[in-house]
Order: C-alpha cells, then sequence, then structure tokens
C-alpha cells in the first residue's frame, strides 16, 4: 500500500533504504582495508590535481627510503603508463591502471590492480590517484591514509574552491617549495584557508627537487605505519579472544 | 564526472530492490545528498535520465540537500561555515554534524 503519497494505491509500495548509494565500493574497500591491515601495509591514498608533483613526491620518497623500507605504488591515469614507468625507474615496483575515461580510481580497480604487485611484502603501497581535485575524494578505496598533493603554483584558494577533496586528507603536501621565491603565494595564506575546511590540518611543505622536507614527511608515513600496525595487532588479538 | 558512475551504482541497487520484491515498475526515487558528498545534483539527475531503462524508465528523481554542519565535540556549539574549523571556546577540532550524506533513502515500486 502507498503509504508516502497518500494515494491509496494497494499496488504501490515504498522501501525505506537511508542506504549509501557507493555501498557496493564500500564493501570492496573494507575488503581492500583488511587485507591491508592484515599484512601491515600502509595504504597511501595520494590525490591532488593533474601536475601538482604526486609522481616527483614518489621518486624523493623512493630515494629517501631506499634499502630501509619496501615501498610499491598502483598508478591511475587516463592513458598511458608513464607514471609507473617513473615510478618503476626510482626503484618503486608500479603498477598501472589506465581508466580510459574514468576520472577517479575506486576500490574495485584497486583491488585488481593489487594482483600485479607484490602488495603483501611492503612497508607502503602507494595509490596514485587520477589527477583530479574532485571525483577521487567521493571513492573509499580501503586506504590507510589520504594525502594530498598541493602545489604552491595552484594559489591560495585552492582549499576553499575544493573542500571535499581537503575535508578528507590526513596531510596536504604543500608541493614545489622551491618555487617559492618566484610565487606571489604566501604559505600562512595556504595554511589558515586549509583550517577553514579540515578540522585538523597537518601540513608538510616538501620540494621534491631539493629534498626539503621530505624527512618530514616519511617520519610521518612512519608513524602513521607504526599507528596502523599497533591497531591491527590490537584488533586482531581482540579478535581472536 | 563521476555522476555517471555513481548512476550506474544506483541503478543497480534500486534494480535488485524491486527484483526482491517482484516490482513490474520504480516510480519514484528519494536520494539525499550533502553539499560535502562531491556530487552536484544537476549533474546526477541529467546522468539519471540517460541511465534509467527497464523497470526504472518511468522513474521520477526526487534529490533532497543537506547542507553543511560542523559543530564542537566538546560544548556541541555550531561552527558556521567558512569559519576556522575548530571550536573557539573549547579548542578542540570541530566535527562534521550533516553535509557528506550520499544516500538512497527511498524507492516507491508497482507490485502485482
Amino acid at each position: 500500500m502507498c503509504d508516502s503519497c497518500g494515494c491509496g494505491d494497494p499496488h504501490k509500495v515504498s522501501v525505506d533504504l537511508q542506504e549509501r548509494i557507493l555501498s557496493v565500493n564500500d564493501r570492496t574497500a573494507q575488503h581492500n582495508r583488511e587485507h591491508f591491515a592484515e599484512a601491515g601495509v600502509l595504504a597511501v591514498n595520494l590525490m591532488g590535481s593533474p601536475g601538482s608533483g604526486k609522481t616527483a613526491v614518489l621518486e624523493a620518497t623512493a630515494r629517501r627510503l631506499a634499502g630501509r623500507c619496501r615501498l610499491g605504488a598502483i598508478a591511475g591515469d587516463l592513458e598511458t603508463e608513464r607514471d609507473a614507468e617513473r615510478l618503476r625507474a626510482a626503484g618503486i615496483p608500479a603498477a598501472a591502471i589506465t581508466t580510459g575515461s574514468a576520472c577517479h580510481l575506486d576500490a574495485e580497480m584497486v583491488h585488481k590492480a593489487l594482483h600485479a604487485v607484490a602488495w603483501r611484502e611492503l612497508d607502503y603501497l602507494f595509490v596514485e590517484n587520477v589527477g583530479n581535485l574532485v571525483c577521487p575524494a567521493v571513492y573509499d578505496l580501503g586506504q590507510s591514509v589520504n594525502v594530498v598533493a598541493l602545489s604552491l603554483t595552484e594559489g591560495e584558494d585552492k582549499p576553499l574552491k575544493y573542500p571535499v577533496m581537503f575535508r578528507k586528507a590526513d596531510l596536504v603536501l604543500l608541493t614545489k617549495l622551491d618555487l617559492l621565491p618566484h610565487l606571489e603565494v604566501s604559505v600562512a595564506a595556504l595554511r589558515e584557508a586549509l583550517a577553514r575546511v579540515m578540522p585538523e590540518p597537518v601540513v608538510v611543505e616538501i620540494s621534491a627537487r631539493t629534498g626539503e622536507g621530505v624527512a618530514e614527511w616519511t617520519q610521518w608515513l612512519e608513524r602513521r605505519r607504526g599507528r596502523a600496525r599497533a591497531h591491527a595487532h590490537g584488533t586482531g588479538e581482540h579478535a581472536r579472544a | 564526472m563521476h555522476e555517471y558512475s555513481l548512476v550506474r551504482a544506483l541503478v543497480d541497487k534500486v534494480e535488485q530492490e524491486a527484483r526482491a520484491h517482484r516490482a513490474t515498475a520504480v516510480t519514484r526515487l528519494k536520494l539525499r545528498i550533502g553539499a560535502l558528498a562531491g556530487v552536484e545534483p544537476e549533474l546526477l539527475a541529467s546522468a539519471f535520465t540517460l541511465c534509467r531503462a527497464g523497470l526504472l524508465e518511468g522513474a521520477a528523481l526526487e534529490l533532497e540537500r543537506s547542507e553543511t554542519a560542523w559543530a564542537c565535540p566538546g560544548c556541541g556549539d555550531a561552527i558556521p561555515a567558512g569559519a576556522p574549523l575548530q571550536c573557539p571556546a573549547c579548542a578542540l577540532p570541530a566535527r562534521l554534524v550533516s553535509g557528506d550524506e550520499l544516500l538512497l533513502e527511498q524507492i516507491e515500486m508497482e507490485v502485482p
């Protein structure tokens, strides 16, 4: 019986669901997340505009952590495997996801790509999302942390223009710091804008070119990995008890 | 333009529900979209118009919007939109009260 419009039509039913539209993606993401937690892998969803320096940050990360940590990557792009090739050249085993026309990665694409990476052997798995400040924020991939690369050349108002993306960030990397002397951009103004869209803004200023800030970034990664592993052990024992 | 992939997820979900009820047609869908959900309601509506077929061919789409609301988890005071997201009194990080919803709330169907 129709109870929503009051027409009383006995052939109409109205069903209340209150369900997330992306519940199927959410379930796959949760499945990925459980995999990462069991294997003690910190999965980093790295997002940002095209050209914000995501790949360059990962190249600098590889230089810094070479020989100390096991890194791997999945790189998403509309076309070409160029990012994955750059990462492999930097010493990071990487698989490419070419999305065709899709503007973001989803949990299923990541799950499939995992078959091409020996991810269980890793300390860090970087998922370099499609360059885009809007769509990737909508899809959970099962990541442990969200990191947004924002280059100084993009200007001070980007956080206020794209609040959805920045709200989800656990960390914002202000990239291309070496260009600061050539730009009319204020890091203080950028930090101020971030505080209006992120309840707990954590920001690292970084230059992949000079290496400035790379140590601070990798220390943040190490802390988050330590926390994730402690949590995984805790819940694992709890689950067995 | 992720609205098309959202609509595909929506249509799959609704068709599944309709089949479970042995419905002959879906007449209306009600969604709730938060201002911080990252979805443009107009794009979603036009994507839906292009994708609806079969059981959903005549379905009307009703979109309800939730505004963004932040509050202090300590004192409960609202933090106004556009302000720094930290309570000026308690210095605690604000908590999102509403605005990130991306929900299928209700389906109306015709049954035999």
